[in-house]
């Protein structure tokens, strides 16, 4: 609380310098981390990105379920194709307040799963394994995933998108 | 010291010998008491909030849930926050120093001109659909495309030009100060501090400029588009900075009340020093932390950057958490409490409101915000947090509990040094930080354990029961979001504690010069000292505390890797 004389300037103490160099350790370390996850590691942050606009995004997943579209699903009020698509290029769709389509897809198998949104901003969160990605109007997000396990998995919103942010809830079909 | 000089209208403080500018006092309680009444709606917000996420509770239909998250976060993260730090800027920079503040004119207009607008924005969020305008239901962050009312967007650039303007008078203050030799020496370690918090301020508001002008420009559709990416990443170089002033301003606050609740001085300026000047080089970088899963930029770039460069900026926080302990334990084993590792912590004055306010903050902020907070940072990791509840998690511990545990420690010492009246309820305040810090410690626990699970931030119902109910989460969710509700409801009773303390003190309080530094723990009255002699006592216990400390970190950090290691392939 007082002004310390101007020659403030001394040698640490032994517990300063040893903690010094132990945090100092930390960071390094952590730092470390992620460039060794970046090679080592399964799960690493997808950096493909194309700028689209939202128009020619709905026209490619509409080209996309019609293609791959193999029957229909009622998820609460709202009645969405379901679409098998072989590995490779598949499309999700984020608008208000639907993902759109439903997918099926096959577990250990690889695909190139291209996100984007016809409106505002949304977030793709992948439960339960819990997996989180922001999807944005302008912007193809292209994320190499695979699944690991099979059942029903959902996709919710959580990036706040209006009013109806909490009705929109997809699905993912992973089969064996 | 102590004279009158020309042009300055002043007293001299009984208890600290400060050479008190009674302009700048006016100026400093104005905004704290500003910052206090924003806290309030802010609180009662969170109450609401709260018993809303609670899915048992539900409280809140669905759009007003929305909207008072909206103005939550608006009352909170800009209001409360920002004024507390104005009052403290000039209080450092003018009381700490026997100084003038060089324009109290000048100070005005900047507090019009953030309680203009703050109230303008509150107005539209709150108000305005009330009363025919376009809804402002966009969040804090009201991320492009989302669109407010223009009345939003030029509240909060009209606040943050106010508080640009203290930011400005701060320094003033400081060169006149110098000029004028006022003070003999270096400036303190807590002014330092806030001169670090005042240089962030500065490229943060100008930053908030850049993001926030064009959005008022976009939403009277004077600008045709404005792209959402480029928005966030504008947002966040201003909404990230935003929050490490918040930090600086709270460290510079933990070595006050050390001060003041023991005679604690840094044990060495040169190391505390260093780690402000860390903050100032690589804080900003952090701000890539909120992108890392934002399609756009590379692998490179997020990972330098949320690194702060190496965690250089993680260091100045390790070092501070070390630095103030162990400060703490000088001083109380100067005063014979020297048994063993921990008497000087155990025999520490607990009664007395800003120690307790003191170490609680530095516990929550450091174990539950700052361990959660790196590790949300690490880039692959984000993948399994970014916008689940663990985020709201992190910040509750950070600013809710860190930064407004210690500010409203702070506040307890002002009212009998700047308002000059008899602290009320005293009892109260010595329980205040506990009860306040346990509701909190819920809280953040309450959101973390939930967001682990997947629990969305900024949702309404994780029940679906609108969307057809699909169930999405398993059952222990609703443990996670009772025990944010139950926390919550402990937390508001320790802000109405805190609430009821400082108003009927402020109000009714009687008029008196303080006559001690201590509220409650009279008896334990320190010395303020300028700096610790050569051969001080050993700081072994904070050394041992910092070192279990790393250790649940490490922990923490590596199992949160291992989580993620169990998720789907994904690159």
């Amino acid at each position: 609380m007082l002004a310390p004389p101007r020659n403030w300037w001394k040698p640490l103490g032994r517990q300063e310098r040893n903690w010094l160099l132990v945090a100092f350790v930390w960071c390094i370390f952590m730092t470390a981390m992620m460039p060794l996850w970046f090679f080592f590691g399964r799960q690493n942050v997808p950096a493909t990105t194309y700028r689209v606009a939202p128009e020619s995004f709905v026209a490619e997943v509409n080209a996309f379920v019609e293609q791959y579209q193999i029957g229909e699903e009622q998820l609460g009020s709202t009645t969405l194709p379901v679409v098998a698509p072989p590995p490779g290029d598949v499309f999700l769709l984020a608008r208000q307040f639907q993902w759109y389509p439903i997918l099926q897809l096959e577990r250990g198998q690889t695909y190139q799963l291209h996100l984007s949104s016809a409106d505002v901003s949304h977030g793709f969160s992948l439960q339960p394994t819990n997996l989180n990605l922001m999807v944005l109007p302008g912007y193809d997000y292209v994320v190499t995933l695979t699944p690991t396990e099979s059942g029903e998995f959902s996709v919710v919103c959580n990036e706040y998108c209006f009013y109806g942010h909490h009705l929109m809830v997809g699905k993912i079909i992973v089969q064996d | 010291m102590g004279k009158q000089v020309a042009g300055f209208e002043s007293r001299t403080c009984p208890v600290t010998r400060y050479v008190v500018d009674l302009a700048s006092e006016r100026l400093i309680i104005v905004n704290a008491v500003s910052a206090i009444v924003f806290l309030l709606i802010g609180g009662i917000i969170a109450l609401l909030l709260a018993l809303t996420r609670w899915q048992a509770i539900h409280l809140l239909p669905s759009v007003w849930y929305y909207r008072l998250v909206t103005a939550h976060g608006i009352s909170m993260l800009v209001a409360w926050i920002v004024f507390f730090e104005v009052a403290g800027l000039y209080f450092g920079s003018t009381v700490m120093l026997n100084a003038r503040h060089v324009s109290p004119g000048l100070g005005w207009v900047a507090w019009v001109l953030m309680a203009v607008g703050g109230l303008m924005a509150a107005f539209a969020v709150l108000l305005g659909p009330l009363v025919g305008l376009e809804p402002s239901d966009v969040m804090f962050t009201a991320y492009v495309p989302l669109k407010a009312h223009p009345l939003f967007y030029l509240g909060v650039v009209l606040f943050a030009v106010g508080a640009l303007i203290a930011v400005g008078l701060f320094f003033a203050n400081l060169v006149v100060a110098r000029r004028e030799r006022r003070y003999e020496g270096s400036l303190p370690l807590v002014v330092y501090g806030l001169l670090t918090a005042a240089i962030i301020a500065t490229y943060t508001l100008l930053q908030g400029a850049i993001a926030f002008v064009p959005a008022l420009l976009w939403s009277l559709n004077l600008l045709p588009s404005y792209d959402p990416a480029v928005y966030r990443n504008f947002f966040w170089g201003f909404g990230h900075p935003a929050q490490q002033i918040n930090l600086a301003a709270m460290v510079a606050v933990w070595y006050a009340l050390a001060s003041i609740t023991t005679g604690a001085a840094p044990l060495n300026e040169k190391l505390s020093r260093l780690a402000f000047i860390l903050y100032l080089f690589f804080i900003n970088l952090g701000s890539a932390h909120h992108l890392l899963v934002d399609p756009g930029p590379g692998f490179v770039w997020k990972v330098f950057n949320t690194s702060y460069g190496m965690y250089l900026a993680v260091l100045g926080s390790l070092i501070h958490a070390f630095s103030i302990p162990a400060a703490l334990e000088v001083a109380l084993r100067k005063k014979g409490f020297n048994r063993g590792l921990f008497e000087w912590l155990r025999k520490g004055p607990w009664r007395e409101p800003g120690f307790a306010a003191l170490v609680i903050s530095m516990f929550i902020f450091g174990w539950i915000g700052g361990v959660t907070g790196v590790t949300m940072g690490t880039e692959q990791i984000n993948m399994i947090q970014h916008n689940t509840l663990r985020v709201p998690g992190h910040f509750h511990a950070t600013v809710v509990s860190g930064t407004t545990i210690a500010f409203m420690g702070l506040t307890y010492y002002l009212i009998p040094l700047i308002f000059r009246r008899e602290l009320k309820f005293k009892n109260l305040a010595t329980w205040q930080p506990y009860i306040y810090g346990a509701g909190m410690v819920l809280v953040s626990l309450g959101m973390i354990t939930a967001g682990i699970q997947g629990v969305p931030r900024r949702h309404w119902d994780i029940g679906f029961a609108l969307a057809g109910g699909p169930s999405v989460f398993p059952g222990t969710v609703n443990l996670s979001l009772a025990v944010l509700g139950l926390g919550a409801i402990i937390a508001v009773t320790g802000g109405a504690m805190f609430m009821i303390v400082v108003l009927s003190s402020v109000l009714f309080g009687t008029k008196r010069e303080a006559s001690s530094l201590m509220l409650v723990a009279t008896d334990r009255e320190p010395t303020l000292i300028a700096a610790v002699e050569d051969d001080h006592p050993a700081p072994r216990g904070a050394f041992a505390l910092v070192i279990i400390f790393l250790i649940y970190f490490v922990t923490f950090y590596l199992a949160n890797w291992w989580l993620l290691g169990r998720a789907w392939g994904v690159g």
